[in-house]
């Protein structure tokens, strides 16, 4: 199986790398999510007496 | 070493923060390696018309993923309430958003699996497809229920009774597909039966579970200390408001 035949997944490309893709951007958005709201926690700095 | 401390969120912080990356780096290491097994080691899905097939492991995960958080956020939640343990209850609010994405996520993969397979995105006469969607609603009422009650242990107990009430539909969604016969197929992987899927597609499916699995103790881990840092500061305000 060449590199074209992969990608092309049979015909099903826009089935099979649109679920990965949908999958892959949530969870990266989540975690990017999450870093932001850390971020923004240590801004306001109540937090890390715990830290230490 | 007295265990019981680690129930104290003050505790629980540094070491939630000390965990995460001993779950985030397996999780990245495990998702690569159960896609090159899946997509390269998978000799049976090669035919044309099975090249479909592939959207199998990452819908399979995601649904139970979705399912499983859903019986651990409840369990938490439930406890939370039970034994007024903060922890707990911050626990279920943390699973709550991670749960629904995988919802989510098992719900556009399967509409995706469904289009080419079966010639349509959705169908509501679908029992497998409809208790899903309300796994899907049943998390979302949880979260905005939370958001929308001021008072933190208020919102907890609320949110409590939503989970534990809504546990009924999870041994629904499982058995749905045998109970009413309808469009979705029935399970791939039984607990009782020997599985109908070759060794290298097991295998791909078990590795890309076990990622999602450590993914969400990871992202959990990280909810949960934003929500103790969060439930901390507004506790802190409202102290100095009462002291002013």
């Amino acid at each position: 199986m060449n590199w074209s035949e992969f990608f092309s997944m049979g015909g099903y490309a826009f089935y099979v790398w649109g679920s990965y893709l949908f999958a892959f951007v949530l969870l990266v958005a989540e975690i990017l999510f999450l870093l932001r709201r850390q971020k923004a926690l240590r801004r306001t700095g109540t937090r890390n007496s715990f830290d230490s | 070493m007295n265990l019981y401390k680690y129930a104290s969120p003050a505790v629980f912080y540094p070491l939630a923060g000390k965990l995460i990356p001993w779950f985030a780096v397996p999780a990245a290491i495990l998702f690569a390696v159960g896609l090159y097994v899946g997509f390269f080691l998978t000799p049976a899905l090669a035919g044309e018309q099975k090249q479909i097939y592939h959207i199998i492991f990452i819908h399979v995960a995601a649904a139970w993923m979705g399912m499983f958080l859903y019986v651990l956020m409840a369990i938490y939640a439930g406890i939370g309430w039970a034994f007024n343990a903060r922890l707990a209850s911050m626990m279920a609010s943390s699973i709550a958003v991670t749960g629904a994405l995988f919802t989510l996520i098992s719900l556009v993969t399967g509409s995706l699996w469904g289009k080419p397979t079966w010639g349509t995105w959705w169908a509501w006469q679908d029992a497998r497809l409809m208790s899903t969607l309300i796994l899907m609603f049943l998390y979302i009422g949880f979260i905005s229920l939370q958001s929308a009650i001021d008072n933190q242990r208020r919102a907890d107990r609320a949110g409590a009774v939503v989970a534990l009430v809504g546990v009924i539909n999870v041994p629904i969604i499982y058995y749905s597909v045998q109970w009413w016969s309808t469009l979705h197929q029935g399970a791939t992987i039984k607990f009782t039966e020997k599985p109908k899927m070759t060794g290298a597609q097991l295998s791909a499916m078990a590795i890309i579970t076990a990622a999602c699995w450590l993914y969400s103790i990871a992202v959990v881990l990280m909810r949960l200390r934003c929500e103790i840092a969060e439930r901390e500061q507004t506790a802190a305000m409202i102290g100095e408001g009462a002291a002013q």
